[in-house]
């Protein structure tokens, strides 16, 4: 048995014979032609011919709804109308060169050009210029590509896999792939991600005679087994039939509602960060946006962002997930997420610093540029807009002033705003103790609980010497999650819950029996969220009537009992 | 001859597919449609050249447009960038 290491794109395992698949290499002539005319023909009917391919590639991924990559081949056919790379190559021909030499160098040195640009997108282009090449020169040579994968089911081992090649693979026989280059930029991780098949890329051990021999990829060690012992085949083929069972569960609660056994109902919903998450809420079916992170905005850019760049960074989102709420966050920069232009002097103490709503209200004009962005855009959806770092009902009072003035200066310029709710973060512990008063100011709470943990029991969340102090079920801190909940009923105040604790397993019940209104988690939590919701039953439990936060010792007796998998990481995520 | 700027806001940038297809638009028109970011510029009809510009998130670009058409050329392109960029 030998084991390879490579860099994973996507979990899971693949079992099955190795086939290696090699792009043929073609000998091109130098020699010079003499029937110019009869060779720029040849090359303009293999681009025209390469087009269609790509055109109909296109037209194939969209039919089976992968958008994302039938973008790719539209590229790719638009690439081949590209005057400057046409010319360069019939320039080559009409000196006398084949065809074939004319695209080897046109190509190339198209490819070269992104190469060696410094944006890690531009250069993963390189690729579709060489894929192109590949295809006219297939075109050329007049040489058919689909046999190169064989016929049995295998995974797939090869130096690079070009775009057009791997959309040209018989999926039903494709149980993985391997490729010695390769980045996580490239289309063929975008590809193996959006069919969600065992991949491994920059594996640089791969070799011939691995040909025929039977392996497992293991897509969660980033590794590959040739010839593995039989105790790691049994090992990983349970972990497989687990795999495709679990998912199967999974998928069976799309589209199920998300209430308990005795009828309770709860919105789960996904925290994003950006317009490049749409996809992941539609997929996971989410009911809405609980937290959309509007860092994103700050942080790519390298100016402060404008209205418009941020009106339409919002419009996006809200018009891909309408009706569904979706919920921005405004600015919460400031503590571990700084930016330049910001200009913010350096705080012995950030985390209890000049951040988020602190520094909004600081500089009403950096906040009505938000402010105003989010108004415009509540006319395509459904938006609600959430204040962090709350600890003080006046602010909520200023921040709703600001948001008014915004809301006449646009009414006055006669642009359309939409219905929208308001709420606050609740991630302090003077915001939770004084929730009664907060409720009479906004539409929701969201209790943001890594931050309020992190403020209640003073435990830094990025430290790795308090992990064994850091409770994160800490009775405190589920008081205060109660307590809250609580105050927004006695006030209409609608709350959820939006932090990590809100995916962990272990206290969907406790907050289901707490009365919370929403969850809102990782898109690749709702399901298996939901599956929890579906399970839990509260009928034998007194519902809304105090009752006491478990103990961490007690729930720790209840993690034991259930079977989902662990909540990720507490302290590990940056943004919440 | 008009000129206008923007930022591009897209967080990827000018990139791949919506650049054929503002290729596309630009040829629909008898003006020429320049792109200019710092001391590197390129034809809206050239998608590599466009692409070489290597425009990312927050860069600046100034947009020049010359010929008979120029007055709805920009207008054109200047959607087209609000739109997908």
């Amino acid at each position: 048995m030998q084991v390879f290491k490579g860099i994973k794109i996507v979990n899971g395992i693949a079992i099955g014979k190795i086939k290696i698949y090699k792009v043929p290499v073609y000998e091109i002539k130098e020699d010079l032609i003499s029937d110019i005319a009869g060779e720029l023909d040849r090359f303009e009917a293999a681009r025209v011919k390469v087009q269609d391919q790509q055109n109909a590639l296109a037209e194939q991924e969209v039919k089976d709804g992968r958008e994302e990559t039938a973008g790719i081949f539209e590229a790719h056919a638009l690439m081949l109308d590209d005057d400057d790379l046409i010319d360069s190559c019939k320039e080559l021909i009409g000196e006398g060169h084949t065809a074939e030499f004319a695209v080897r160098k046109g190509f190339e040195a198209a490819a070269e050009m992104f190469r060696n640009m410094d944006d890690p997108y531009f250069q993963a282009r390189s690729a579709d210029v060489i894929d192109l090449k590949n295809s006219m020169l297939d075109v050329l040579f007049g040489n058919d590509t689909e046999s190169l994968q064989g016929k049995e089911p295998a995974i797939l081992v090869a130096e690079d896999m070009a775009p057009s090649e791997t959309v040209k693979l018989d999926k039903s026989l494709l149980l993985g792939l391997v490729t010695r280059l390769g980045s996580s930029n490239s289309h063929t991780a975008i590809l193996a991600r959006s069919m969600n098949l065992p991949t491994l890329i920059q594996c640089p051990d791969i070799a011939d005679d691995w040909d025929g021999k039977f392996a497992i990829l293991d897509g969660y060690n980033s590794c590959i087994y040739i010839e593995p012992e039989q105790e790691i085949i049994d090992k990983l083929t349970a972990k497989q039939k687990e795999d495709r069972e679990k998912e199967a569960k999974l998928q069976e609660l799309k589209g199920k509602p998300s209430v308990t056994k005795d009828g309770q109902k709860v919105r789960l919903y996904a925290n994003i960060g950006g317009p490049k998450d749409i996809n992941a809420v539609i997929e996971n079916d989410a009911e809405g946006v609980g937290l959309f992170r509007s860092e994103f905005v700050y942080l790519n850019s390298k100016t402060d962002p404008s209205e418009d760049e941020q009106f339409a960074a919002y419009k996006k989102v809200l018009e891909a997930l309408a009706p569904r709420l979706v919920i921005i966050r405004t600015c919460d920069i400031g503590a571990d997420k700084t930016i330049d232009y910001m200009n913010l002097d350096k705080e012995d103490n950030p985390a209890l610093g000049f951040r988020a709503v602190r520094i909004c209200l600081s500089r009403p004009d950096f906040f009505k540029r938000q402010l105003r962005a989010l108004l415009r855009a509540s006319a395509f959806g459904n938006l609600g807009i959430m204040f962090p770092m709350i600890i003080s009902k006046w602010e909520v009072q200023e921040c709703k002033k600001i948001l008014n003035e915004c809301k006449e200066e646009l009414v006055k310029e006669g642009v359309a705003i939409g219905k929208y709710e308001i709420g606050i973060m609740i991630e302090t512990p003077a915001a939770a103790l004084c929730a009664d008063d907060l409720a009479e100011e906004v539409d929701f709470f969201s209790l943001g609980t890594n931050d309020l943990t992190q403020y209640t029991c003073a435990i830094d969340r990025q430290s790795a010497n308090l992990e064994r102090f850091a409770d994160t079920h800490h009775p405190a801190v589920l008081r205060l999650i109660r307590e809250t909940i609580e105050a927004g009923h006695r006030h209409n105040t609608w709350v959820g819950i939006c932090g990590e604790l809100g995916a962990d397993p272990t206290l969907t019940e406790t907050f289901l029996s707490m009365g919370v209104d929403e969850l809102s988690v990782n898109p690749k939590s709702i399901l298996p969220l939901r599956g929890n919701v579906r399970n839990v039953d509260l009928s034998g439990v007194k519902k809304n009537n105090n009752p006491e936060p478990k103990s961490e010792s007690e729930v720790k007796e209840v993690k034991s009992e259930v079977k989902s998998e662990p909540a990720k990481g507490f302290w590990g995520r940056l943004f919440s | 001859m008009k000129e206008f700027k923007y930022v591009i806001t897209d967080p990827v940038g000018i990139h791949a597919r919506p650049a054929g297809l503002l290729v596309k638009e630009a040829k629909n028109f008898k003006s020429v449609a320049t792109f200019i970011k710092g001391d590197k510029s390129a034809k809206a009809t050239a998608l590599m050249k466009l692409m070489g510009m290597g425009i990312v998130q927050g860069d600046e670009v100034t947009v020049r447009v010359e010929g008979e058409d120029e007055e709805a050329c920009a207008a054109a392109i200047e959607k087209f960038l609000k739109e997908n960029f």
